[in-house]
């Protein structure tokens, strides 16, 4: 199928394309978008994590026929040109990133997070990444990131 | 994964004519679970059939005070509105107890009713299992079995139900909406799972050819009084050892209503009858609620691995009993 999807406000038309095959696939391997990373392929990890339609999602378990006509956000469409979000500015503050494999999983659920709710607690942070395994075992460093990136945030609003 | 068709289908009844007419179809909504099975060479459908197009997304308010939920509306969705949080706290706790963030923004109502269990030998090829491989016997039994269920199991199946949401579906008398090109047919969510017998790859009432298209929640007035307790061996992202869904309505300190069910112990979602009877009338005290708990744990068996569920039920229906009547149905 020629699959029309939007990615990072960009309308793409991908030729060749199987709709059993994983929207994960899609980004990766057809998009040329490699941020959105490939591991356990089961929606356990969390580091294929992308917003679809605004909501995020394991794209390792969306197919792409099922994202026809609809919008993805990537890992790379959260920089705006060479400006880096407020959320990835902290996790380099931080030190939130070790081997960096789960970092842009995490980027655009801690994303999605202070989007939706500005001043999380430490315990809406932590369920709110429940779903992102980092096997470096950075947790605490990654939420002192989340809660950099809230407060720089609400101070810029 | 093995190869397989598919095709997005554009409306209700070309899923189902595809279904009724097609060997090895299956339909695919949020992905949460059959997407995993298919990679596991668990689930190999020769077409799968993309639902998520369908308009089966609403929550609607019915006359009497019910209200209807589309079979494609979202874990997420569901939990965040108000009159699922209004009449049926114990819903939106259950659903938000489940899964991880992106996981219940892409499950469904619908497949959640249908996910399998996550015995650790129905997921591996080269044991026996009976739900799996029918006839090829149990591994559970006599295995590894600390999450297997103490409740409902049977000679050929130990397998622990999974749910959260249905646990809370359970306790509030849902009412299942399937449909096929032969009708539409209400299955009251008692009937929906079954218990494994002899037939553990049996799993619930939905015949081949059926989409399941809406739950019906029925008025339960004393639902707004109601909580989900889960206990797990982390905080969040991990399926429950023990969980209990209650409701609770208290006068002059009598009980003059009690819903229970718990999930992490049964083979199904485990309507607790007899604790309920047990709770009917009785003081609205610890010790009645812990009799209550051991009248629903009478018929509970256990292995060694899993003996430790018995007490963890009973200690679990109890707190969440004592906590309704202190704090209510607060999160």
């Amino acid at each position: 199928m020629r699959l029309n999807v939007t990615v990072n406000g960009r309308a793409e038309a991908v030729d060749d394309v199987w709709e059993g095959e994983s929207l994960l696939y899609v980004l990766r391997e057809r998009l040329g978008l490699p941020g959105s990373k490939n591991a356990c392929e089961q929606g356990e990890c969390g580091s294929c994590t992308v917003y679809l339609d605004g909501v995020p999602v394991c794209a390792c378990l969306v197919a792409a026929g099922q994202a026809e006509g609809r919008a993805v956000r990537t890992v790379e469409g959260l920089a705006e040109g060479d400006r880096l979000d407020p959320v990835q500015e902290a996790f380099v503050e931080a030190g939130a990133v070790q081997c960096g494999f789960c970092t842009p999983g995490l980027l655009v659920q801690a994303h999605d997070l202070i989007e939706r709710n500005p001043r999380p607690s430490d315990a809406e942070i932590r369920e709110a990444l429940a779903g992102n395994l980092c096997r470096c075992t950075g947790y605490e460093k990654i939420l002192d990131a989340v809660r950099l990136a809230a407060a720089r945030k609400a101070g810029a609003a | 994964m093995r190869s397989f068709s598919y095709l997005s289908a554009p409306d209700v009844e070309t899923a189902l004519r595809v279904i009724a007419d097609g060997e090895g179809v299956k339909f695919l909504g949020g992905g949460t679970n059959l997407v995993d099975l298919m990679r596991e060479g668990i689930e190999r459908p020769a077409t799968v059939v993309d639902i998520t197009r369908l308009p089966l997304t609403g929550i609607e308010e019915l006359p009497g005070g019910g209200v209807r939920v589309g079979a494609l509306v979202r874990n997420s969705r569901l939990a965040a509105d108000l009159l699922i949080r209004t009449r049926y706290p114990v819903l939106a706790q259950a659903v938000l107890h489940g899964a991880s963030a992106q996981l219940r923004n892409m499950a469904t109502v619908g497949g959640n009713l249908l996910q399998r269990t996550r015995c650790l030998y129905f997921y591996d090829g080269a044991a026996a299992c009976n739900k799996r491989a029918p006839g090829s016997g149990c591994d559970a039994i006599g295995g590894f079995s600390r999450g297997g269920a103490i409740l409902g199991a049977s000679e050929h199946c130990v397998a622990a139900h999974p749910s959260d949401m249905a646990v809370a579906l359970a306790m509030l008398d849902a009412v299942v909406e399937v449909e096929s090109v032969r009708g539409v047919r209400r299955i009251p969510i008692a009937d929906f799972h079954r218990l494994p017998g002899d037939t553990p790859h049996i799993e619930t009432a939905l015949a081949a050819d059926e989409l399941i298209t809406a739950v019906e929640l029925p008025p339960v007035p004393v639902a707004a009084n109601s909580r989900y307790r889960k206990v797990r061996d982390r905080a969040s992202y991990a399926f429950a050892l023990v969980s209990v869904a209650a409701a609770l309505n208290v006068e002059d300190g009598v009980v003059t209503e009690a819903r229970l069910a718990l999930g992490g112990v049964g083979t199904k979602p485990w309507r607790a009858t007899e604790a309920e009877r047990a709770l009917l009338g009785a003081p609205a005290t610890e010790d009645a609620f812990r009799r209550a708990a051991e009248a629903e744990l009478a018929a509970a068996v256990a292995g060694p691995q899993n003996a430790f569920k018995i007490e963890l039920a009973r200690r679990t229906i109890v707190a969440t009993l004592r906590r309704l009547l202190t704090e209510g149905s607060a999160a």
